[in-house]
């Protein structure tokens, strides 16, 4: 399949890919990994005029903590991500997510920003950066501005970014000590989009009660969804399987599978609460241990 | 048509360039402008990674990626795995000792994967070679013999350091 005709538009610098973006307004369209858009143009989904391609900004691809937050460039690869000692040894709910991203060559190109630019509420990075609580930065003809992760997905395909942004960040609170987290999902098979999937992020205080809770869910409506009555439940409870069956309770009533050839939406709706369930689990033991929080 | 570019590529140590339409994938350009047909296509919908190529060190699927984008990388197709003089890379050679193919097209995919693989962690477990041709779909000998294939390019170069 060969995709549509395009004009192609390499900028070496952020300002000059804005620049392209405000020229061409709707018709442009920004390319980093893509391991989404590229499959989407194949099936004229999408039939941007314009390609901007980003890969040769220089200093792009960080990953790193810096003023109370975990940084992440826009150039930043799932690969990357996955092999990051940092991550790997504070952030498990980020490296569960990516592992189960596509697979080895996609993840070599995949882009976390890209992953949440494209927003898809079949993407698995959505789910964790609500459950952490993240912000991305947009950066535009007038500077930065930072919006919520929570504010940022406003439909199917649809995000709060503006068409002449880059999202160019991707901002983390640094979780703070007796923090865990976990992303479980449930897939056909490797690089299957989640039939149902759950992040669930906890910080426990030293009495062991819950004072922070997140929890984001893939794959259960039209955008990604934040199981806010469930996080709201969890807050000054002890981290105990009654009270994590309780939140999984509320996050299955919370969200709006429909059926499709992964499962009908009861099905899915039983599989969030068990997958809800798991995740605080594992998040909560995370949070206890030294070793791997 | 719109207007082409002109992509620099070395491949298999070889500078090449070709003239390219921005939406030629970059597997058409080594396929049909290089003539290394050794890279298949064969879900081109980015599923199976028949495709498989080492672009700068890492495995990409060459069937999601234009090849504008390429433009001044390196890459290793299946046509340079075996050395100058034809002599068969272990992982070849394993391949074929360990029956790793019956229908052979999956084969320079899955034998780039297991390239990169080795390169980054030189004796992997079963899981590790599972996880590490995760990306690349067989539809007829099965998982098993493949595993085999890379258990004995791994044992062979583990000998010959």
């Amino acid at each position: 399949m060969i995709p549509p005709a395009f004009e192609y538009l390499r900028p070496k610098t952020i300002p000059e890919a804005i620049a392209l973006l405000e020229q061409h307004g709707d018709e442009a369209k920004i390319i980093s990994g893509g391991q989404s858009l590229i499959p989407m143009m194949k099936l004229r989904l999408a039939r941007p005029g314009f390609l901007v391609d980003i890969n040769r900004i220089p200093n792009l691809d960080y990953v790193k903590e810096e003023d109370g937050f975990l940084k992440i460039g826009a150039l930043a690869r799932e690969a990357d991500l996955h092999k990051s000692e940092l991550i790997k040894s504070k952030y498990p709910i980020l490296r569960d997510t990516v592992a189960v991203i596509a697979d080895p060559q996609v993840r070599n190109l995949a882009t976390l920003a890209g992953n949440l630019a494209h927003g898809d509420p079949a993407n698995d990075h959505p789910a964790t950066m609500l459950a952490l609580g993240a912000s991305i930065v947009a950066t535009g003809p007038h500077g930065e501005r930072v919006v919520p992760v929570a504010e940022f997905f406003l439909s199917l395909f649809s995000t709060a970014l503006e068409p002449n942004e880059v999202l160019t960040e991707l901002r983390i609170p640094i979780p703070p000590d007796g923090s865990g987290g976990a992303y479980v999902k449930v897939e056909r098979k490797v690089s299957d989009f989640a039939t149902a999937a759950v992040a669930a992020q906890l910080t426990l205080d030293s009495s062991g009660t819950v004072t922070y809770a997140g929890i984001g869910v893939t794959n259960v409506g039209p955008k990604p969804l934040k199981a806010k009555p469930a996080e709201e439940f969890l807050i000054g409870k002890k981290p105990d399987d009654t009270t994590f069956t309780h939140a999984a309770q509320l996050a299955s009533e919370d969200c709006e599978p429909s059926a499709d050839l992964r499962g009908p939406a009861e099905y899915k709706r039983g599989l969030v609460k068990e997958l809800t369930r798991r995740a605080l689990a594992l998040a909560a033991q995370r949070a206890g241990s030294k070793e791997s929080k | 048509m719109a207007k082409t570019e002109l992509v620099r590529i070395k491949v298999n140590g070889r500078d090449r360039e070709a003239p390219a339409e921005p939406r030629l994938l970059l597997v058409h350009f080594i396929r049909d402008l290089l003539q290394l047909t050794g890279t298949h296509i064969g879900c081109d919908t980015s599923n199976c990674g028949a495709c498989t190529v080492i672009l700068d060190g890492k495995t990409v699927k060459s069937c999601t990626m234009f090849a504008v984008q390429a433009d001044g990388a390196e890459i290793l197709t299946i046509e340079g795995v075996a050395s100058k003089e034809g002599k068969f890379h272990p992982l070849q050679e394993g391949f074929k000792e360990e029956h790793g193919l019956q229908c052979g097209f999956c084969t320079p995919g899955m034998i780039l994967s297991s390239y990169a693989l080795l390169k980054e962690n030189p004796r992997p477990s079963e899981d590790e070679i599972r996880w590490g041709i995760s990306g690349n779909l067989c539809r007829c000998t099965g998982y098993k013999n493949i595993v085999k294939a890379v258990q004995y390019a791994a044992n062979k170069m583990a000998q010959g350091a």
